[in-house]
């Protein structure tokens, strides 16, 4: 069946890649955007979607998102995080390799791709294992990996054996130009630390997670970059030493880009006072001057990208006393409306804000997506910038409700999303 | 912070015991006055009072402990409450649902109290957030993060050593606090309590981070923190700390943080000497400190007793207020 051909009107476009900020029409045919502005010659619409009133953004895209698929069914699945993925506006999906059994072979990566296509309602982009099921010591087969259509390698949040293995990954992965994603933690200063090292972690006796085990780590990691000369991504960095020490590298010309998690952009260590498990992550929530610092890293474009870091949980997961519980929060529903917010509270302008979850990821990843451009693939997210709406577990798509932002008024809500030119979530 | 709400109902009276962090004055006051009067019954022949008779107290312990169990167990029976002691093994992976089966279990069997014990701090706080309202719980000790019948103990001992007037009084602590919830209790209580001077006395590798920032004044040197002190608090050096890379040895420690009675000598000459135990002689204490004659650590066991049936009574006799009123 051929593709519909869908006229947006009225609508204003914001697509910071191509510099768009203006009330234009959009025009697409065969999932692709054929034209902005005027209508081509003889364009006749199947569809017309009256924007009027709405704000027109590239389909978003998101540098994590744990599917819990293949492993955690009972937390959430390819299907039910897609489909929430497109309600939030999400077309692009980067799931890292910390799956069951680990994405460390072509067959993982094809089985996650089949199961995507049957869902149909986002496009999913894997990281393969850095080192053999994560073990920190053997290499991955990367070539085979990234032929199989891994777009990075990483080795999550597991640490490597030694920096001989980190270096020796390095320069294999750089063989093959794969960026390497890298979770900056070094691993014997967290040990087994469940929040930030401060006041608050004295004050409620638990183990805590020093500010240095990142940034030790992130000198590390840019001496081996640096030496190496594979391309690097720092994924969710938490402290304002770090975002500096990168600031730097990159003002050095070191290849590296950075993002930050939503939660670290407007909580903090205080939030954990009454062992709320909503508020366990790793890496931790850190002090409030780190919470600052990442959002001027984000202003200045350090971190070129927002990322929701998306961990869906089933309930018992947040049931237990708060060392016990699992980390992490479900974050795609909240994603656009607390990057929007950053630029509702002036911490960043808006066309910035948009670029650090489309073009930002986009260049990230290396991926043609994240613009508004004549000949792409039309993913675009469409929504209302004046609607308000609580987020909770009934508002939540996602089927992980584990969510420190709970009861938060959010504003602005995804009315359309398109995928590949195709309408694939519509909300009157 | 919400630490207050839930550990005080509504009328301001104790419901849970988690920690001395947010209780008023009044209430810590409270809980030193009805031990007060309890230690006269446990000094008595007939040692039982019937005040909670009828409920049901499960001593809930997934960390090993003989001592405090067997004196929330004894304070129990003197307020002739039913017993039942349920020691779970916590090298066993004791998971989430484990524990909140466990609980859903005992409650189904109409508990009042639990007085729980877990390696994981917040474990407290976490059971009395899954509790039904008739139900209380007494925090035994925590992961780190407190221990505040040991505390309320101790600062009882103090009282009757020193008097009411804390304001007065001059208190450090010493040895590893990073690792003790029962230091943290202490602080937390003797603070509350108006304390005039509290000391913590450690190497930087046993102090936890921003440690000034929970109200202490910080000496690395024990001399030079003694100085003038009226209470010393020792508190137990585990022999893991060695591995941890936290000390070079038992030998330095000693020379460096043992109360011997020479060091003691630097406080005030009627100063009083507590260890919450067990002691490990000859590494933080001298035996010659520990039982001489400043030394009271027998009348804190014996206080144990006192402080919980305070606790335990504070916390039930309003859930039996509120019944009646349902």
């Amino acid at each position: 069946m051929p593709k519909p051909r869908i006229k947006i009107s009225g609508g204003r476009l914001i697509d910071p890649e191509n510099r768009i900020n203006d009330t234009l029409d959009l025009y697409i045919a065969n999932g692709c955007i054929i034209a902005i502005g005027e209508a081509p010659d003889g364009f006749q619409s199947d569809i017309e979607v009256d924007a009027t009133g709405l704000v027109a953004v590239p389909g978003l895209i998101d540098l994590s998102t744990r599917l819990r698929e293949p492993g955690q069914e009972y937390k959430a699945s390819i299907d039910s995080e897609c489909r929430a993925a497109a309600a939030s506006g999400i077309t692009t999906l980067c799931c890292p390799p910390d799956t069951d059994p680990v994405i460390d072979t072509p067959a993982v990566i094809e089985l996650i791709r089949y199961r995507a296509r049957q869902v149909g309602a986002a496009r999913i982009f894997s990281l393969g294992a850095l080192t053999r099921d994560l073990d920190g010591e053997h290499l991955s087969e990367m070539s085979a990996l990234k032929s199989a259509g891994c777009i990075g390698v990483s080795n999550a949040l597991k640490p490597l054996a030694s920096t001989l293995v980190q270096r020796r990954a390095f320069e294999y992965a750089a063989t093959f130009d794969l960026t390497v994603f890298l979770h900056a933690n070094d691993a014997s200063l967290s040990a087994n630390g469940c929040m930030h090292e401060g006041h608050i972690s004295t004050r409620l006796g638990l183990p805590g997670i020093p500010e240095a085990a990142e940034t030790v780590a992130v000198a590390r990691d840019l001496a081996l970059i640096q030496q190496t000369g594979v391309r690097a991504h720092f994924c969710r960095l938490t402290t304002q030493r770090a975002v500096r020490m990168v600031a730097r590298a990159q003002f050095d010309n070191i290849p590296v880009s950075a993002d930050v998690a939503v939660p670290n952009l407007y909580l903090s260590e205080l939030d954990t006072i009454d062992f709320g498990a909503d508020y366990h992550f790793i890496p931790p929530l850190r002090t409030q001057t780190d919470r600052d610092g990442l959002r001027e890293g984000l202003s200045s474009g350090t971190l070129s990208a927002v990322c929701s870091d998306h961990q869906p949980h089933d309930s018992d997961a947040k049931l237990a006393p708060f060392p016990a519980t699992e980390p992490g929060a479900s974050g795609l529903d909240s994603l656009l409306p607390l990057t929007l917010k950053l630029a509702e509270e002036n911490h960043l302008l808006l066309q910035d804000a948009i670029a650090r979850i489309t073009s930002g990821p986009a260049k990230i990843l290396n991926l043609p997506y994240g613009e508004l451009s004549v000949g792409r693939a039309a993913d675009i997210c469409i929504y209302d910038p004046a609607a308000t709406w609580q987020l909770n577990a009934d508002s939540m798509h996602s089927q992980g409700k584990n969510t420190p932002f709970r009861g938060w008024e959010m504003q602005g809500q995804v009315r359309y999303t398109l995928l590949d030119g195709e309408v694939i979530y519509r909300k009157d | 912070m919400s630490n207050t709400n839930i550990q005080v109902r509504e009328d301001g009276r104790l419901r849970h015991f988690l920690s001395t962090e947010g209780l008023s004055r009044e209430l810590l006051t409270e809980i030193l006055d009805t031990a007060e009067s309890f230690a006269g019954v446990t000094e008595q022949s007939v040692k039982k009072v019937p005040l909670l008779r009828g409920k049901t107290i499960v001593n809930l312990f997934f960390e090993a402990s003989t001592r405090t169990r067997t004196t929330f167990e004894l304070a129990a029976k003197r307020l002739s409450a039913d017993v039942l002691n349920i020691n779970v093994n916590s090298s066993a992976t004791v998971k989430g649902e484990t524990l909140l089966d466990t609980l859903r279990n005992l409650e189904a069997m109409h508990v009042d109290m639990f007085v729980v014990r877990h390696s994981d701090s917040g474990t407290a706080h976490f059971i009395a957030r899954q509790v039904q309202p008739h139900v209380s719980v007494i925090n035994a000790g925590d992961g780190r993060h407190a221990h505040p019948t040991q505390a309320m103990l101790d600062i009882f001992t103090i009282r009757r050593e020193k008097g009411a007037d804390f304001g007065r009084l001059s208190v450090a602590i010493v040895g590893d606090i990073a690792h003790s919830r029962v230091a943290r209790s202490q602080i937390h209580g003797l603070n509350m309590l108006n304390t005039g001077d509290v000391r913590v006395i450690a190497p930087r590798t046993l102090l936890p981070a921003h440690v000034e920032s929970l109200g202490v004044r910080v000496f690395h040197d024990l001399r030079e923190g003694l100085r003038d002190v009226d209470v010393v608090i020792m508190l137990r050096l585990q022999n893991e700390r060695m591995e941890g890379a936290l000390l070079p040895s038992e030998h330095e420690y000693y020379q460096l943080y043992g109360l011997t009675e020479e060091k003691l000598s630097m406080a005030r000459p009627d100063v009083t000497v507590m260890h919450p135990g067990p002691i490990n002689r000859g590494v933080e204490i001298d035996s010659q400190v520990a039982d001489g004659p400043h030394s009271v650590i027998l009348q804190q066991v014996t206080s144990g007793i006192a402080i919980r049936m305070a606790v335990m009574s504070m916390a039930m006799q309003q859930s039996t207020t509120q019944d009646n009123h349902a």
